[in-house]
């Protein structure tokens, strides 16, 4: 399954959740799949989406808290693993799509394809982590982890689009920050 | 300035949410907010975790060292400047006037600079400067933009 696809089935089951997106494909294909004002986009600050999530779900654990985070962005802040172990939120999410490779920058490889991310993450003790293939279904998974306490971590092996070509996240930065907020 | 007393200012003004890094000179500080710090791997990430937490209703503070200035130029820059996210920055002044060990010295001498070359107001302080400073960086932190309170050596205990 390729990324798009795979953040189009994960969009198909949230709800009033509070989604905030890795920057380069991953916010893109959010954003042209379904933006709304619970979606946070990153367009720079690479590895810092689950830094993000996880504070919002500290400051408020009320909300429930998604994030659609990226192989590359998740080894550029590896140690946001060890955090939300240590803090354990309930309200907390972390899905990677992994297609082991940085992607908008021309695909070249991550080495997320020779190392276990969600050993990474079971070491480190975060509760529930599931690992699932490109054949099978991400979206149950992803349903069953909304369904339960966290935090989850989620890592979905998903596959390049060579051929991507989504627009831009259009939406001022300024604005995607107050939107969320407020909603 | 004590770091119960800085601790207290803090809170009067609102904030209510505290991660970072430490730093000896910030350990007093850090003691005196005990459960309410929540110690972060990293000064980017602790930058990342305090922008969410803005962004779910609360009033963040960071304290690090000014050698994290290094990690955190490219959240600053590519986070809070273009998204109007605040964070109020406490950070410890280390290699002031070029006196410390070797591996301060040249952020030292210019992390002041640095950030006011990327737009980050910034107040160097000793200890009776800081409430002053904190005034003018609520200040800028309503306008939405983070502000830097640098200590100096001995200015909190």
């Amino acid at each position: 399954m390729i990324m798009r696809d795979a953040i189009a089935g994960l969009l198909s089951a949230i709800k009033d959740e509070y989604v905030v997106c890795a920057n380069g494909f991953i916010s893109r294909d959010t954003f042209n799949a379904k933006d709304r004002p619970r979606n946070f986009y990153m367009l720079g600050s690479m590895g810092q989406a689950s830094s993000i999530g996880l504070g919002l779900a500290i400051a408020d654990p009320r909300k429930k808290v998604v994030v659609f985070d990226g192989d590359g962005n998740l080894l550029m802040n590896l140690g946001i693993l060890a955090m939300i172990a240590q803090i354990s939120p309930k309200n907390l999410i972390h899905v990677v799509l992994d297609n082991e490779c940085y992607d908008s920058t021309g695909g070249q490889p991550t080495i997320s394809s020779s190392i276990d991310l969600s050993g990474a993450a079971k070491g480190c003790g975060i509760k529930n982590v599931v690992k699932k293939g490109p054949s099978e279904d991400i979206t149950a998974a992803f349903k069953d982890c909304l369904a339960k306490d966290g935090p989850h971590f989620l890592l979905l092996k998903v596959a390049r689009d060579p051929s991507e070509k989504v627009p831009r996240v259009d939406i001022k930065p300024p604005e995607i920050a107050a939107r969320f907020k407020r909603s | 300035m004590d770091a119960q007393g800085l601790k207290k200012s803090l809170n009067g003004l609102g904030f209510d949410f505290f991660t970072g890094v430490p730093c000896s000179l910030l350990g007093g500080m850090i003691k005196a907010l005990g459960d309410g710090y929540i110690p972060s791997v990293r000064e980017d990430t602790a930058l990342g975790l305090a922008a969410g937490a803005y962004l779910g209703g609360k009033k963040p503070c960071v304290l690090m060292q000014n050698s994290g200035i290094g990690y955190s130029l490219n959240v600053l820059t590519s986070l809070n400047l273009i998204y109007d996210i605040p964070v109020l920055l406490i950070i410890s002044f280390r290699g002031f006037a070029g006196k410390d060990a070797p591996e301060h010295l040249v952020m030292g001498k210019h992390c002041v600079e640095l950030m006011e070359t990327i737009g980050i107001r910034s107040k160097v302080c000793d200890g009776p400067e800081i409430e002053a400073a904190l005034a003018e960086a609520d200040r800028h932190i309503k306008d939405g933009k983070p502000y830097a309170v640098f200590i100096k050596e001995g200015a909190v205990s």
